[in-house]
């Protein structure tokens, strides 16, 4: 029980920075430039594509990593250019119309240059097979790996925010972007610059979750949503919060599903306690939400609007 | 002046065809060919159309649509279908859901629904439909059959897993109608949910001999690498949804060595079945699924229908149709007194040849099954 009570806890810590690849970078471009960013999840499945692409053409999953990265970077630096920078100044309606369309646009280019059928992507070789850890806890290595993965990038990513130049421009264009543009920052290639970050933590995301999942059009919707319940939780604009949101939702999530069923079988016979733990457990995520929203209605880390 | 005279001598033609045949019978299909899930409507399309291209016959017409996998869209086809185009027949649909919402009101319009796949149970027994046939199987089938291997291999000790929606709960209840052992742990998953690890813990903490699953699509495919990377190796057993050549290439090699129970297989050794692997090989370059040979042999069905009778004379129409007079890559193929097939059903096991992943059948879980709710049925 100790060991399977271990497993869940590492399965949901493994999600919830899962969902902080996707749930930083939605709620960077919210934060410096005021934009709700519905085909973010578009970009997640365009690195999950890319690196299954790259991956079955040359054998390698780390040229896949390399080309999920670049992939979605380049993506969301063309869509920022063409598209979205248009949106900025538009209110948020208009935002999420066109970014809509967006997502029915990325769906229907990768059905027609990848066809309707799951992609391919795998584990690479020495990440397969199990890891024991202390306490007899036998965990599968690559979720580990993933794990370990998803800390360093959030800790790069929180180095870049704080003690970087970049990371100071992307927070005075939070604080105030007129001001910043008439300091002389260049604010176009900034607004750029942010959306290809973004998109390229998005796709770095597709292509470790598409190993352990099924590579195929229409991926994204379900993560874009939990994503933006991270958000919300954490507190729109808030990189901190998003890393605390993105924790609680996979913990929430992963523990609910496991426990939720137990606790009910106590004092109902088993199949109905399955059958209203797992109804219940689906739900939890959201009303853990409505229970943050209403003690602190911005957010855990959000500034009052 | 020649290209006249062609034209003429082929509507000469038409009109002695039409003479001598029955009327002509044109035949919606409403299918899943965009978004989640459209692998399925298009292999169940390209089988139907290879069985009407196979057959030349130009009293059949067909008008294709698209249902997104969206029960309101799906109303919408089948009322435009029948009120503009005028079809006689109807079929096409994948998901049990939208079969719901299509069926029932088509077939009261005296329409005839012929289901390339969704054959859910309130359709098989109170709610059975002289206009309606079920050419693939009734859903619990191959569930059930999952039951009975699982029963005579031995196992004594089963986790059940499947997605919490209607056809989640018929599969599991499926597979317990035919499994005698004990239910080791029964867990219902989110509709769509693409993580498994927590349950997948609990399967390694259970000590179960065998696992159940029922993820069709994308489900599966997660839930099967998921399953490979983590380690626990008690064998799986599920319905072919889980196992099919669509997905098979997603999966990759987790899925060796995985049985499956389904009524068709592309080893079934009968010259229909092997004629139909090849030209749809040569035809669309891959291998057929389940989904394709159901496609398939409805449009065959039809076919062998329209040789009997007139689609005007709706009685006698049924009647040849319920005769089930042609050559199916099942083999034989008969309709109980619901209109849902009786038949064998097989267990695979996935296996590699050369390159590509595919099925072998590997014995029989039921044989000459029919389905739960047929004596529900007053027909």
């Amino acid at each position: 029980m100790f060991s399977l009570f271990v497993e869940q806890l590492l399965n949901g810590l493994q999600s919830g920075v899962m969902l902080f690849l996707m749930a930083s970078g939605l709620t960077l471009v919210f934060g410096v430039m005021g934009l709700i960013n519905l085909a973010h999840g578009s970009l997640y499945m365009v690195g999950a594509f890319a690196c299954a692409a790259v991956a079955a053409w040359t054998g390698s999953f780390w040229l896949g990593l390399v080309a999920s990265l670049m992939a979605a970077a380049l993506a969301g630096a063309l869509v920022e250019m063409l598209i979205i920078r248009r949106l900025y100044n538009r209110d948020h309606l208009d935002q999420v119309l066109a970014t809509f369309a967006l997502i029915l646009i990325f769906s229907e280019g990768t059905r027609w240059i990848f066809g309707s059928f799951p992609l391919f992507l795998s584990v690479p070789e020495f990440l397969t097979g199990t890891v024991i850890l202390p306490g007899d806890v036998e965990y599968p290595l690559f979720r580990f790996a993933i794990i370990i993965a998803g800390f360093v990038v959030a800790a790069g990513l929180f180095l870049l925010i704080g003690k970087t130049r970049l990371g100071i421009r992307i927070r005075a264009g939070e604080a105030d972007r007129g001001m910043i543009a008439a300091l002389g920052v260049n604010i176009d290639r900034l607004y750029t610059i942010v959306f290809a970050l973004g998109a390229a933590l998005a796709g770095l995301a597709g292509a470790f979750v598409g190993t352990t999942q099924s590579v195929q059009v229409g991926m994204g919707e379900p993560v874009l949503i939990l994503a933006f319940v991270v958000i919300v939780i954490g507190g729109i604009g808030s990189i901190k919060g998003a890393l605390i949101g993105s924790l609680l939702v996979g913990f929430t999530d992963t523990m609910g599903r496991f426990l939720l069923p137990h606790a009910f079988a106590t004092f109902l016979d088993p199949s109905s306690a399955t059958a209203i733990g797992s109804a219940l457990a689906s739900m939890l995520i959201y009303i853990v939400m409505a229970l943050v929203l209403f003690l602190r209605p911005s957010g855990l880390f959000g500034t009052e609007a | 002046m020649k290209g006249m005279k062609t034209t003429i001598a082929a509507v000469a033609a038409l009109l002695v065809a039409g003479a001598a045949q029955a009327d002509p019978v044109k035949v919606g299909m409403i299918t899943t060919l965009s978004g989640g899930g459209a692998g399925l409507g298009i292999d169940a399309r390209d089988g139907f159309m290879l069985a009407v291209k196979q057959a030349n016959n130009p009293e059949l017409e067909v008008v294709i649509e698209d249902d997104q996998r969206k029960p309101d869209v799906a109303v919408q086809l089948a009322d435009k279908l029948i009120q503009q185009e005028k079809v006689d027949v109807l079929t096409g649909i994948i998901w049990s859901n939208l079969a719901m919402a299509v069926v029932p009101s088509a077939v009261a319009q005296d329409k005839l629904y012929l289901s390339v796949n969704a054959a859910p149970s309130q359709l098989a027994g109170k709610g059975c439909n002289k206009n309606y046939f079920a050419v693939s199987y009734q859903n619990d089938n191959l569930h059930e059959a999952a039951g009975g291997y699982a029963s005579t291999e031995g196992y004594k000790n089963t986790f059940i897993l499947a997605p919490n929606y209607p056809a989640g709960k018929d599969s599991l209840t499926g597979f317990k109608r035919f499994f005698f052992g004990d239910i080791a742990g029964e867990v219902y998953t989110k509709l769509g949910q693409t993580d498994y690890a927590a349950e997948i813990a609990q399967i390694r903490a259970s000590g179960a001999d065998s696992v159940f699953f029922f993820l069709p699509g994308g489900m599966g495919i997660a839930f099967m690498k998921q399953y490979a990377q983590s380690g626990v190796d008690i064998p799986l057993i599920g319905p072919a949804f889980s196992m099919d050549q669509g997905i098979l290439g997603a999966v990759g090699d987790a899925a060796l060595g995985v049985k499956n129970t389904s009524n068709w297989s592309k080893d079934i050794d009968n010259p229909t079945n092997k004629a139909f692997v090849e030209t749809f090989q040569a035809e669309y370059g891959r291998l057929p699924s389940l989904y394709a040979s159901f496609g398939f042999d409805t449009a065959n069905l039809l076919l062998s229908a329209m040789g009997k009778a007139s689609i005007t004379d709706k009685e006698a129409f049924r009647n040849a149709l319920r005769e089930a007079d042609f050559n199916s890559v099942r083999g034989k193929f008969v309709f109980g007194p619901n209109q849902h097939p009786i038949q064998d059903i097989y267990v695979r096991e996935v296996v590699k040849e050369g390159d590509v992943l595919t099925n072998k059948i590997v014995g029989i879980g039921l044989k000459d099954h029919s389905d739960a709710y047929a004596s529900e049925c007053s027909m």
